[in-house]
């Protein structure tokens, strides 16, 4: 049988069948396949492409209690100009901040940036429904073009699937034009298997993207975790037709860790998912390293942190 | 069983052959590059294998040094006397192997080798004493024409790449090494290339005696290979030149230095290791914070 004669449909306990049904991890397997991959030496004219290319992909990331709209804004600046003495360098995919500073970063970045925002009563994801829907509606109506929700750990883990699944589709709708994300938050699902199922229920309930992590959560992103996800992205469009993006978020701080990740995507669904659309780092360190990095391939000798700015 | 018995007498032992490492960040990692050089006596004879870092170690080297710096710059003067001390503590326990070491390296006999050794950990104990009076000997009260009080603090520069004496292969790198971490700089330091197993034994000295993983990362290698790489690297704020044989090396490396505004110290003459080391290495590496604290409130 294969999975397209598999998915489910709107009977009782189709969902489940079919989650229960996917067909298990190999757990060793993915480690070893994720760290022989993650060995791969990318040297000069490929690396330099793989740094611009990782900058692209950053979601820039400020998720702090402590978070000002002057903090805000000046990260705005910076995912604009990720290095003012050097024009060439591209801007980053998105911003990524809390609900109630999504105008402030609207305005910041004017149309030029994806904005994204955290809604569903990130990151723990415990509240009501309504409350969750709440919290998207105000997201999208301030401006976030992008939504990153988190699902309902504990239910995905007493085997309430239909309970997430529904959740998943409400939060869709509720977002209208925005794209949907979905944080899985790998973290907290113990176990590969779970990534898979949790993947593609996140990706049957419409996600646009599935997302590895909160960041406040550790583990929070790791190569067997987003393998064993883009694997899901790759049977998901073989079966369905449709493309899914992944972002990876949380733990990735220098340009080797970002490269890895590319290769991963490379070999595991293909060059077309290199894109921004297709694929995101979710961070707030790694941007600095890899724009050190950047300027230590333009002016041939290392850089340090005096060079960039402290976030 | 006697067709087993090994063909040598017993009292032959077998050679523990040693292969050294690096010294970065308080731990002793092989270097990246996976090479090693072998090293020997001045009299040809073998003696150890080396890591040959290579410029990957040194950056990661400054990475080490660099987290290093924040704490060690910011430990009182006091306790970074008390730290120099214990260095010439945990060397003085260990005397017959430094001796040893400096007598197989430099080629020459047990007493003269004692007496770099005893100079060795002398000269420890002359920059801890150092350490809580820096401040006093470079800084100054500065009367100046307004209602304030005016003062000048030495402050360590940061990170100091150094290339240890090629020839003395203790006292030097020592004489290298201290005036640099008294002030509260964090040091990469290059051992000499052909002798640098006083520096390895030195290193792990280092690791047991209270200093600061980071504090000071020593490697072994070519210092020609990894210094244009220190001298350029925009982490590193200081670069001594002491072990620079070549000048037109020397030269080069002060025009990389110059790209990122870098301090140099490059002796013109031969030193004279024994020799009283006076205050100019310790001046090298500190810059001058003038501060004008408003009077009379």
């Amino acid at each position: 049988m294969t999975l397209v004669d598999a998915l489910p449909d709107s009977s009782p306990g189709s969902l489940r069948r079919f989650l229960q049904g996917l067909p298990g991890v190999d757990e060793v397997g993915a480690v070893g396949r994720a760290a022989a991959l993650g060995t791969r030496s990318i040297k000069k004219d490929a690396k330099a492409w793989a740094i611009d290319a990782a900058i692209s992909m950053v979601d820039l990331t400020t998720l702090e209690g402590m978070d000002t709209p002057g903090k805000v804004r000046a990260m705005c600046a910076k995912a604009l100009r990720p290095d003012p003495t050097d024009p060439t360098t591209p801007s980053v995919a998105a911003v990524c901040v809390y609900g109630d500073l999504v105008a402030v970063a609207r305005e910041a970045v004017g149309d030029d940036l994806h904005v994204a925002a955290v809604a569903t009563a990130f990151p723990s994801g415990r509240a009501s429904l309504d409350v969750k829907l709440m919290d998207t509606r105000e997201a999208v109506a301030a401006g976030a073009d992008e939504i990153d929700m988190v699902i309902d750990r504990g239910a995905f883990l007493a085997g309430e699937y239909g309970m997430v699944f529904d959740e998943i589709l409400a939060v869709k709708d509720a977002c209208g034009p925005a794209h949907l994300k979905v944080i899985l938050e790998t973290g907290e699902l113990r176990t590969l298997d779970n990534v898979r199922r949790a993947s593609w229920l996140a990706m049957l309930g419409g996600a646009d993207f599935i997302k590895t992590s909160t960041g406040k959560v550790s583990p929070a992103a790791t190569p067997p975790v987003t393998l064993v996800m883009l694997e899901a992205v790759r049977d998901f469009h073989e079966t369905t037709g449709r493309l899914i993006g992944v972002k990876a978020a949380g733990g990735i701080r220098t340009s080797k860790d970002a490269i890895k990740y590319l290769v991963l995507v490379n070999e595991t669904v293909g060059d077309s998912w290199l894109t921004p659309d297709l694929f995101r780092f979710g961070a707030s360190t790694l941007l600095n390293d890899l724009l050190l990095q950047r300027q230590r391939l333009a002016t041939g000798h290392y850089s340090g942190p005096d060079y960039v700015t402290i976030d | 069983m006697s067709d087993h018995s090994p063909a040598t007498p017993a009292s032959e032992r077998l050679e523990v052959r040693k292969t050294y490492k690096l010294f970065v960040g308080g731990a002793f990692p092989r270097s990246e590059s996976g090479r090693t050089y072998e090293v020997t006596t001045a009299g040809g004879v073998f003696l150890a294998n080396a890591a040959m870092a290579s410029r990957k170690d040194a950056r990661d080297a400054v990475l080490a040094a660099r987290k290093g710096f924040g704490a060690w710059s910011a430990a009182t003067a006091y306790n970074r006397g008390q730290v120099l001390y214990r260095i010439a503590e945990v060397m003085e326990g260990r005397r017959a192997q430094f001796t040893a070491d400096v007598r197989e390296a430099e080629g020459i006999d047990e007493s003269a080798a004692e007496a770099q050794v005893d100079a060795a950990i002398d000269r420890w104990v002359w920059y801890a004493g150092w350490a809580d009076k820096l401040a006093q000997a470079l800084g100054s009260a500065n009367p100046v024409a307004g209602p304030y009080f005016n003062f000048s603090v030495p402050e360590p520069t940061g990170v100091v790449a150094a290339v240890a004496p090629q020839d003395s292969s203790l006292l030097g790198l020592v004489s290298v090494v201290a005036p640099i971490i008294v002030s509260g700089n964090a040091a990469i330091v290059i051992a000499s290339t052909k002798r640098p197993v006083p520096a390895i034994s030195l290193t792990e000295v280092l690791a047991t005696s209270d200093v600061p993983s980071g504090v000071v990362n020593v490697l072994t290698g070519d210092a020609a290979e990894m210094m244009p790489w220190l001298a350029s690297h925009g982490d590193v704020n200081a670069v001594d030149l002491t072990g620079i044989t070549d000048p037109e090396l020397a030269t080069s490396l002060e025009r990389d230095a110059a790209g990122t505004v870098k301090r140099v110290l490059r002796p013109t003459a031969t030193a004279d290791w024994s020799g009283d080391p006076g205050l100019s290495r310790l001046r090298a590496f500190v810059e001058t914070k003038t501060v004008w604290h408003p009077m009379g409130v």
